[in-house]
């Protein structure tokens, strides 16, 4: 067994637990950014609180409410009896949609006449806005078709109405489209990358802020030896982290975990060569902890960004995507939602799983190069 | 008897300052070399430079029969280094660092502890063991720091500025230890700011912007100043030193704590002048004489005749 190499893992995890403030915040981190991401960071849009300004008051402009009422998109939360009132509410934020039925609405539709409501929509946030948008429009679409069927069978036409094309879905993977399921697993990325990326870098910087790193520099310590032996503590720490998320996001938010465990753990461990390596390279740049902090962060946000933890990568323009590809976590994103959700197996994900060793690798390789135990 | 550090020719620079110019020493075992200059002078340098935690641009080093550079590690088993800023870990207790810098340098299990706690004695800090570091006193850090660099019984010892900050009782008991590790036939090099310990040194190389300007045994160094100091104690202070400066045989005044050392070219012509000179400005003298010079006084007379060197 190598003493020099278990003496420094030795007294890393002694340092690690005469910290306890930073080893607590290190678990809980990851708990808290998934609890923020499985519920505050949900597209899903409930609730758009809605002005009515109802001019006709009539029972088919009852109907009209009742079936708004019924899609838990909308919330009436305004009665109004002007336009003026409406348009007020909106500019100040309070509504966020309105609707304008005309004083001749009942009537004109008992008359068998057609009619229109107007429907205004706050759009300075256009994903609640997209969705009030064709909410509004599918609750009035069905209600048309009713009054439709309504009309015909007055007319005596019994006829069961039959649309000639039916669109059967069904999804896959995440049958109710919950938020954590896509969610989880991102979680369990950025954990283990922005945590050990940053957790590395502090640990090696430390030593050059507090002079330590001149006293090891003189001990016949290899410089794989001062590495492996400072970084092996903090991939034991997130490997916990990973399996932290695992648990609470199967049990809390009730995410499946269908692929094999042992994979997981193992396709993470490859992921973590390129966190790792990142925390190792700032950590050969910085000078200050406060340096290395600040040169992952750099790294994080366009991981983040770019990789499909947020917003789907189809969605993004093609300079970005093809940029995506130089991010080691949009990989391993691919992989663990495929690995959680999917249950595939290393068939599947290969060339994913090739491309982030090879950027394990390299960037390892990198900072590897870099690293020099010398003070110049 | 063979060198243990033998430093050829050394440089360094950071980017356009020349940190350490054309710097050459050697030690043998026994020998406590001093490194002594103003801050700045490249001391702490050309230690870095000594235990290979620099890379020199230019020179060469060997330490123990190893080159440094080429047999890198197998140099570093020979060394004990005490860098200038504290640099043990705080966190741990003054048992943990011992042990952890033991297990670095392949020591272990029974043989570790033996160690161990001989030099907890040997330095005074047995008690003390379950102590973190960085609640111990400036002085018992530089004791735990020193048994750290002791622990694989080092060849050489390195010792930057190691009395910096430390009460002069505890530098004395500093002192003490050090001259126990020069009787087991340890070479030490030690950076001091401080005069007295200068003077305990079996050699001394007087660092000045990058160069070692003269080297010697402390007795040999003032040896070339002898004849030159006068001491004087006269009142008042301001008139005495003009009068004094204004001597032609004089080189400079300098204010020693209630007196002057006045550094002259020889001695008869000023202790015969000067008297008259004074009385005749009103100065009334207590004391005017020649003194054995300190090392203090030869250091001062270097850098004056580097900064002016017109007058040298």
């Amino acid at each position: 067994m190598n003493t020099r190499l278990v003496s420094i893992i030795r007294k890393e995890f002694i340092q690690i637990s005469r910290d306890p403030r930073t080893l607590i915040l290190v678990l809980i981190i990851p708990v808290m950014q998934l609890f923020l991401l499985g519920y505050a960071a949900t597209n899903d849009v409930r609730n758009v609180p809605l002005a009515v300004f109802d001019q006709d008051r009539g029972a088919s402009a009852r109907a009209l409410l009742d079936a708004f009422r019924a899609a838990d998109y909308f919330r009436l939360a305004y009665d109004v009896d002007s336009e003026a009132d409406l348009r007020e509410l909106i500019d100040r934020g309070l509504a966020r949609a309105g609707l304008i039925i005309p004083a001749a609405y009942s009537q004109q539709l008992t008359s068998g006449e057609s009619t229109s409501v107007a429907f205004i929509l706050d759009g300075s946030d256009p994903t609640v806005a997209a969705t009030a948008l064709s909410a509004a429009q599918l609750i009035g679409q069905s209600l048309a078709t009713d009054l439709m069927t309504e009309r015909l069978e007055r007319r005596g036409a019994s006829l069961r109405l039959q649309l000639p094309l039916e669109v059967r879905t069904q999804v896959w993977y995440n049958p109710d489209l919950e938020q954590a399921y896509f969610m989880v697993p991102g979680v369990i990325g950025m954990i283990l990358f922005a945590l050990t990326s940053i957790l590395t870098a502090t640990a090696i910087v430390r030593e050059r802020e507090r002079g330590t790193i001149e006293q090891l520099i003189v001990t016949p310590i290899r410089s794989w030896e001062l590495v492996v032996g400072k970084l092996l503590p903090y991939v034991v720490l997130a490997l916990l982290n990973t399996i932290e998320v695992l648990v609470i996001g199967a049990w809390w938010f009730g995410v499946p975990v269908r692929g094999n465990i042992g994979l997981i753990l193992g396709v993470s461990a490859i992921f973590l060569m390129s966190s790792l390596g990142i925390g190792l390279l700032a950590s050969t740049i910085a000078n200050t902890q406060q340096e290395a902090m600040l040169s992952v962060w750099m790294l994080l946000l366009p991981s983040l960004f770019l990789s499909g933890f947020f917003f789907p990568l189809e969605a993004m323009p093609l300079v970005l995507q093809w940029i995506s590809y130089a991010m080691p976590l949009r990989y391993y994103l691919v992989i663990i939602r495929s690995l959680m959700l999917k249950g595939v197996g290393l068939q599947a994900i290969q060339g994913d799983v090739i491309a982030l060793a090879l950027f394990g690798v390299a960037i390892m390789g990198a900072a590897a190069a870099r690293f020099r135990k010398r003070l110049d | 008897m063979n060198a243990l550090i033998d430093a050829q020719n050394l440089h360094k620079a950071f980017g356009s300052v020349q940190a350490v110019r054309g710097v050459s020493l050697t030690v043998r075992a026994g020998e406590a070399y001093g490194l002594v200059g103003p801050d700045g002078a490249g001391k702490t340098t050309t230690m870095r430079l000594l235990v290979g935690a620099l890379r020199a641009d230019q020179g060469q080093i060997q330490v123990g029969g190893f080159t440094l550079g080429r047999e890198t590690e197998q140099a570093r088993a020979h060394i004990g280094y005490l860098a200038q800023r504290f640099s043990l870990y705080g966190d741990l207790s003054v048992a943990e660092n011992l042990t952890f810098f033991g297990s670095i340098r392949g020591l272990r299990g029974p043989a570790l502890a033996g160690r161990a706690a001989t030099l907890l004695k040997f330095v005074g800090l047995h008690g003390f063991e379950a102590r973190r570091a960085d609640q111990l006193s400036g002085g018992m850090k530089q004791k735990l720091g020193l048994a750290c660099a002791l622990i694989h019984e080092p060849k050489i010892l390195l010792l930057d500025e190691p009395t910096g900050g430390v009460d002069p009782v505890t530098r004395q008991d500093f002192w003490q230890l050090l001259i126990r590790v020069l009787a087991e036939g340890t070479a030490v090099i030690v950076s001091t700011p401080y005069m007295d310990e200068a003077a305990r040194c079996t050699r001394l190389g007087f660092m000045y912007q990058g160069r070692v300007l003269v080297e010697g045994a402390p007795r040999e160094l003032t040896a070339s100043m002898q004849g030159r100091v006068l001491e004087l104690a006269a009142h008042p202070k301001d008139a005495a030193r003009a009068v004094t400066a204004a001597d032609p045989a004089v080189e400079d005044v300098l204010t020693f704590g209630d007196r002057f050392h006045v550094r002259v070219r020889e001695t008869a012509g000023p202790l015969a002048r000067l008297p008259a000179a004074l009385a005749q400005a009103g100065v009334n003298v207590e004391r005017l004489r020649a003194i054995p010079p300190s090392l203090e006084d030869v250091f001062i007379s270097l850098l004056a005749a580097q900064t002016t060197p017109a007058q040298a």
